[in-house]
């Protein structure tokens, strides 16, 4: 399908089967839009009226659009329903795990979806042993994967530090003997981080996710110590030695916006004023009666807030001052292939989590929910019902995916956002589809400017 | 064309051939941890060419 929309003085066209992009001018722009349902005589009558130009100007474009259709750049047809489930099945071996090192927690934040930290459940801290064998787990299903990822999250995982380190030292030794690459990933809050750690995280890991949500009143409303301090002041001391120290390694400073701070777009720009380069931000996700949680009323100015974000972002790129956020990352020649792009992110299949004792589960968000536990790092999977849900789930088993122009930029949505909205991991969360959708139209629409101004790529 | 510029993307049919080697980074474990941001995600197989 084509989608079309107007942004910052930019006409964009969207092929979603094909993922071209063209950029046109408000001529084109009107005959593509009437290219499927009009004759030609009915384009060029009202074409020339409404332009003020002539038969054969408008005749050009038509053989221009044309030859576009048969190149397969617009108007394509999908080519990738019949073969998804075989696509989906290059995904069976597993690549990456996420680490519940500590079901635990030093803070407090009011939308944690973690259960602040200990997910619903009882706390506990993963032990070294746990943690091995769940490397030797993840080594041992990874078949030819040279590449593997571990995500050392909690709670919070510098309650557990020492552990985290001899995990990552036997990851090393695993390397050697099996051929594979550990790419660990630390996620933290910030209140443990000091100089021991960030030197250790510098040597070690491929990336470190660091959570900030912005202006110091947005961020000490919702994150909190446990006797409801904001901890705004004791982290960002911290995370800026970390970004500074962290050179060419991987970083992100990750947020969570709520309906107590619907003007994200300026917490997000308190990131890149503070020098933080490597920016992401996330709606929030939590129970419907929570008064934190976004509504469908917001949706309008939620999608303001993205477009005044691209628009300052291009701003300050030209003037040499440019960061990143994270979802507005497109890669148009370089991104994921369509294996990739049809199958989603893996949940369940290549990527699972693994809690303090060792069960395991689809991803990190169905953690405490008891009917999601498909086994665990001594048995493997046990729980084969469960899983194989997650095995035929792919962006074509989502039915209101079918027509959406974003499919191929998604892959179907989030299951566990899917899940807790819907009672299906096959549904979509309609509000995240929407600021989704607006996301994607902001990072193409940057695209299309950078190429336009001579901005170079990142 | 006068009136329209098609912007460089890769080419997805023809990804098919080579795709799904799953060495690339998985979407979670980057920056996102409650939505799926596929799209963000490099192809390891891009990147090393």
């Amino acid at each position: 399908m084509v989608h079309q929309y107007k942004m910052n003085g930019y006409n964009i066209v969207m092929d979603g089967n094909s993922g071209a992009v063209h950029s046109v001018d408000s001529v084109a722009y009107d005959i593509i839009s009437m290219y499927e349902n009009s004759n030609k005589d009915e384009i060029i009558s009202e074409i020339t009226k409404k332009h003020k130009i002539t038969d054969e100007e408008v005749i050009e474009t038509i053989e221009d659009i044309k030859s576009l259709v048969e190149e397969k750049l617009l108007f394509s047809v999908d080519p990738f329903e019949e073969v998804a489930m075989e696509f989906k099945k290059k995904q069976s071996v597993l690549k990456a795990i996420c680490l519940h090192v500590a079901h635990s927690c030093n803070m407090d934040c009011k939308y944690c979806f973690a259960g602040k930290g200990d997910y619903s459940g009882k706390s506990g801290i993963m032990s070294l042993e746990v943690g091995k064998k769940a490397l030797d787990y993840l080594v041992e299903k990874s078949g030819t994967r040279h590449n593997l990822e571990v995500d050392l999250f909690g709670g919070e995982p510098l309650l557990n530090w020492d552990v985290c380190k001899g995990i990552v030292a036997y990851g090393r030794e695993l390397e050697k003997i099996h051929n594979k690459k550990f790419n660990f990933t630390l996620t933290t809050n910030g209140i443990l981080l000091d100089d021991e750690v960030i030197d250790y995280t510098n040597k070690e890991m491929s990336n470190v996710v660091i959570s900030l949500d912005g202006r110091k009143k947005t961020h000490d409303f919702m994150r909190q110590t446990k006797d409801g301090k904001g901890t705004y002041d004791r982290i960002i001391g911290n995370f800026k030695k970390l970004a500074d120290a962290r050179s060419e390694k991987e970083y992100y400073m990750r947020g969570t916006y709520t309906a107590y701070n619907k003007d994200f777009a300026d917490d997000i720009l308190h990131m890149a004023d503070l020098g933080f380069k490597e920016t992401a931000m996330e709606p929030v996700v939590g129970p419907p009666e929570e008064d934190y949680v976004l509504k469908d009323d917001d949706v309008d100015y939620l999608c303001e807030q993205y477009e005044k974000l691209a628009m300052e972002m291009l701003r300050r790129e030209e003037k040499g001052e440019g960061f990143n956020f994270y979802h507005y990352t497109i890669d148009l020649t370089g991104g994921p292939c369509i294996v990739k792009r049809v199958s989603g992110c893996g949940v369940g299949t290549e990527y699972l989590a693994v809690t303090p004792t060792g069960d395991l589960y689809p991803c990190h968000q169905f953690v405490g929910q008891d009917d999601f536990c498909v086994g665990n790092i001594y048995e493997g999977v046990t729980n084969k019902k469960v899983i194989e849900q997650f095995e035929t789930c792919n962006v074509y088993s989502h039915k209101e995916c079918k027509n959406c122009f974003a499919k191929l930029y998604c892959a179907g949505g989030c299951a566990a956002n899917a899940y807790f909205s819907k009672g299906s991991i096959n549904e979509v969360y309609e509000l995240g589809c929407k600021l989704h959708r607006k996301r994607i139209e902001c990072a193409i629409m940057m695209k299309v400017a950078e190429e336009d101004k001579g901005l170079k790529e990142e | 064309m006068t009136r329209i510029k098609t912007i460089s993307t890769r080419n997805l049919v023809k990804s098919a051939k080579i795709g799904g080697c799953g060495e690339c980074q998985t979407s979670c474990q980057s920056a996102s941890k409650t939505s799926c941001s596929v799209a963000n995600q490099h192809c390891k197989q891009c990147i090393n060419k």
